[in-house]
């Protein structure tokens, strides 16, 4: 993240020259006052500033609104479900897709950089799962939106009603990118720290319910699941949490009834 | 993680924003505003930078990033405050209706290219 980093890190780099250098040019605060103004003109007068200000992902946020558009012509409500890699992503979906599919017509994306492991476990539930692999888009850590509107000619849109994407195991990249969804969903287990939420702020603050896995551990852990809820809601106190086991169902009767009410709104 | 992908976006607006009447000159410097609470890492994005320019009219080009401080408000008592840490509750009233004034941008704001000798 940008702005939680190592303070000794920030402050060494603030004693460093206020030139603007390639490879220091990035970590000058916004208290180094004339950032925008051409402080490279004033060492090199013959430069010629042409204002642009654009979005550096506005291209995305573009493909994404016309993902929404399409899902809200097609009827199709989509959820982006995002976590650390092993929280229990593909285990929670798999639950949720036996206690709401085929009554809710469902299609699955999931993302991987390698292997199509999770989409294997998701079939078998009538609906139709996609892999995407982003080994061939880079080695992405996250899903974008033109990922997404590609996965998406691989469904009838007609006939789904519920589109969960499960993205790449990551908490850092992924809340940055839109992709048309409606709901964003993050997992956190109790065998992660207490303090991801303050550590990962942005994907806490970008998502409408986050999800504590793995309660059935808690009696073997030293885990604070108060400290882990109050740092969840300092991150964003809109947000809805449930504490949930995707091995034991602990706690899925209010997740699965939350999911289905969005749905139908 | 997904800063070469940003780099490559930022060379592509940039190269895209050159003027057509300057399309010959050089790119000397990118100006990018990147809030507190983006998933950006400065350092990783001017490493990217300087690979993302290679062989496009940016390879001269420096990359200038502004850091913009995360500017809170909450719509309760109306309080406007810059945060330090990523905690989002009223330091006056304590309500968690807050509203984000900055600190999520990752704009390109500027080119700056160097003008011919006369």
């Amino acid at each position: 993240m940008y702005g939680f980093m190592n303070k000794n890190q920030k402050q060494y780099h603030h004693k460093e020259s206020h030139r603007p250098h390639p490879s220091h040019a990035g970590c000058q605060g916004a208290g180094d006052g004339k950032a925008g103004t051409s402080l490279l003109g004033e060492a090199n007068a013959k430069t010629k500033e042409i204002k642009i200000l654009r979005k550096v992902l506005d291209v995305n946020d573009e493909i994404a609104r016309q993902n929404r558009k399409i899902f809200e012509e097609k009827g199709v409500f989509v959820i982006n479900v995002m976590s650390s890699p092993g929280s229990g992503k593909t285990t929670i979906l798999e639950k949720t897709l036996a206690h709401i599919a085929p009554a809710i017509r469902c299609g699955v994306i999931v993302g991987d950089i390698c292997t199509s492991n999770d989409a294997d476990r998701l079939s078998g539930f009538g609906a139709p799962v996609v892999q995407v692999n982003t080994d061939a888009f880079g080695g992405d850590c996250h899903l974008a939106a033109h990922v997404i509107k590609t996965a998406t000619d691989n469904f009838d849109l007609d006939k789904i009603d519920l589109l969960i994407i499960e993205n790449l195991g990551n908490l850092v990249c992924p809340a940055e990118f839109d992709m048309g969804e409606h709901l964003k969903i993050v997992v956190l287990s109790v065998t992660e720290g207490e303090d991801k939420p303050l550590k990962y702020p942005l994907m806490f603050r970008v998502c409408h319910a986050a999800l504590l896995n793995k309660i059935d551990l808690l009696p073997h852990l030293d885990y604070d699941k108060e400290a882990a809820v109050q740092n969840i809601l300092k991150v964003n106190s809109k947000i809805k949490i449930f504490e949930i086991s995707a091995k034991t169902e602990d706690g899925f009767d209010s997740w699965i009834k939350w999911l289905e009410q969005r749905y139908q709104e | 993680m997904h800063e070469m992908g940003i780099a490559m976006q930022i060379v592509e607006i940039a190269v895209a924003s050159i003027p057509s009447d300057l399309k010959s000159a050089q790119v000397k410097r990118v100006n990018l505003k990147v809030g507190k609470l983006s998933a950006v890492v400065p350092e990783s994005l001017q490493f990217c930078f300087q690979i993302a320019i290679q062989d496009t009219p940016l390879r001269d080009a420096n990359l200038y990033i502004e850091e913009i401080p995360l500017r809170i408000r909450c719509t309760d008592c109306n309080a406007e405050w810059t945060a330090h840490e990523p905690v989002f509750e009223c330091r006056k009233c304590h309500s968690g209706s807050i509203e984000m004034l900055s600190g999520r941008e990752l704009d390109i704001t500027s080119i700056e290219v160097a003008e011919k000798e006369d």
